[in-house]
């Protein structure tokens, strides 16, 4: 066995004179490395999936609460997540590219693909941002009402609520009474119809306290316009429920009925987005922490990724791999880049689609 | 078993440089792979648009679909994005049987509790 050993390029070999797997030691160590990160990311899906499963209230459904898009109003349902998977797909590609161009010692090949990889990851954490920004920021807002009621949903159905129920706001109402509730501006009711009118511009920079606002821009007031919101609720708005071989979701409320749904709101219950101790999305604290805790592990990883493609692409522009004979390393990075994808197909399907 | 985690000629490189000829095909497979992706995350978007996630047997199956494709996806990731399709029988098995064995294991948990 080490007669034959002999013959091979001693610099290819480990410290112990063989080459397990006929791999070399960083390969094999990224390997190992990704198996035991792999379990990780498996623990943390895992435990989503058991406390999901063994939650009592419905779950929020993720085409109902990721269907914003970017400069966009509207509804498109899973569209940017969507879009967020397809670009980590193609930076993937052009990552293989990259390896391939390596093994054939294309040193322009390599720059270019490495390039487009690092590119392509950037935009990928930029979607993130916006999609974490987005979802803090909420769609419009919920609250608790007190007692229980029977409300008739637009479409003509009737539904039970119970006390203590979520009932959200639409997107339009509810920024708009999230916006007045924040600059302390004074909200009336005409009808059906919420009026807002603004606290004086200068002071919303103001870090006085609300008392001192009012007092400060009380005579911008009577020159400001006053604003005019119908109120619109939605029952179910991020679930779904299942009943009498009927689905229950999104049902939108407005007029009387939804007077007298807001006639029941109980006070200091209204819940705008999402943070780490509350979230309008479900009555799962759970739901939102996980969100946070699955896609942020997973963007620190990608985040990671594009550092680590940076340094060996300008490795690569510098020529090093080219003096070193092989291309290897843009071997191993990629591993971890593939890996990055890899996990987002899980999460995707874990969080998004199931 | 034979083992084949030892070098036994000096076949084995490091570098393992391939030809240009060599490389049109790699990239053949690669564009095949990316398309296939593509249209499975189109697939797998447009059925979580149209099915109502509603707990009926419909629903359920829909579900166990998208665990099927998911695994296909990472099927073809693993084995040919990350080359693990070209590497040695032996380091196959080292990465994958512990996956094996933890599907399996969740497998059995999910029916018995």
């Amino acid at each position: 066995m080490a007669g034959q050993a002999q013959s091979v390029d001693k610099k290819q070999l480990w410290g112990g004179g063989q080459s397990p797997f006929s791999i070399s030691y960083g390969k094999m160590m990224m390997w190992f490395f990704l198996v035991s990160d792999a379990l990780t990311f498996g623990g943390l899906l895992i435990a989503y999936g058991v406390i999901r499963h063994a939650s009592p209230e419905a779950w929020p459904v993720g085409e109902q609460v990721f269907e914003a898009l970017p400069f966009l109003s509207g509804q498109y349902p899973l569209i940017y997540v969507a879009f967020m998977t397809f670009i980590l797909i193609v930076s993937s590609v052009t990552m293989v590219l990259a390896v391939e161009a390596g093994h054939r010692m294309d040193k322009k090949g390599v720059i270019k693909w490495m390039g487009a990889t690092v590119i392509g990851g950037f935009v990928f954490l930029g979607s993130q941002v916006w999609e974490w920004s987005h979802f803090i920021h909420g769609s419009g807002g919920a609250f608790e009402i007190a007692n229980g009621m029977s409300v008739k949903a637009d479409d003509g159905r009737t539904l039970d609520l119970n006390a203590g129920s979520w009932v959200h706001m639409s997107t339009a109402f509810g920024h708009a009474y999230e916006h007045a509730m924040e600059h302390g501006d004074h909200i009336s009711w005409e009808g059906n119809t919420m009026v807002v009118t603004a606290a004086a511009h200068e002071s919303h920079g103001d870090a006085h306290g609300s008392h001192a606002e009012d007092a400060h821009g009380h005579d911008a007031h009577a020159t400001a316009e006053p604003m005019k919101y119908p109120l619109e609720l939605v029952v179910n708005k991020y679930t779904l429920v299942h009943k009498d071989g009927q689905d229950y979701a999104k049902l939108v409320v407005t007029g009387d009925e939804a007077m007298k749904i807001w006639k029941e709101k109980e006070a200091h219950t209204e819940v705008f987005g999402a943070n780490l101790s509350k979230n309008e999305y479900g009555a799962q604290q759970q739901y939102a922490n996980y969100f946070f805790f699955i896609t942020g592990f997973h963007g620190f990883h990608v985040c990671q990724g594009v550092i680590i493609n940076l340094i060996v692409f300008l490795m690569a522009y510098r020529g090093v791999f080219e003096r070193r004979g092989h291309y290897e390393m843009v071997e191993k990075v990629g591993l971890f880049w593939h890996f990055v994808d890899l996990v987002w197909v899980f999460v995707f399907t874990f969080f998004y689609l199931v | 078993m034979e083992r084949d985690d030892l070098i036994v000629n000096d076949s084995y490189s490091v570098s393992s440089n391939h030809s240009e000829e060599a490389g049109k095909g790699i990239r053949k497979k690669i564009y095949k792979v990316t398309a296939l992706l593509t249209i499975i995350t189109i697939v797998e978007i447009f059925m979580g648009v149209v099915f109502k996630r509603n707990g009926t047997f419909m629903w359920e199956s829909i579900k166990l679909a998208f665990v099927i494709l998911t695994l296909v996806k990472a099927a073809y990731i693993v084995l040919v994005f990350m080359h693990l399709g070209d590497e040695r029988k032996n380091l196959k098995y080292v990465v994958l049987l512990p996956y094996a064995l933890f599907i399996l294991y969740l497998i059995f948990i999910a029916t018995t509790e």
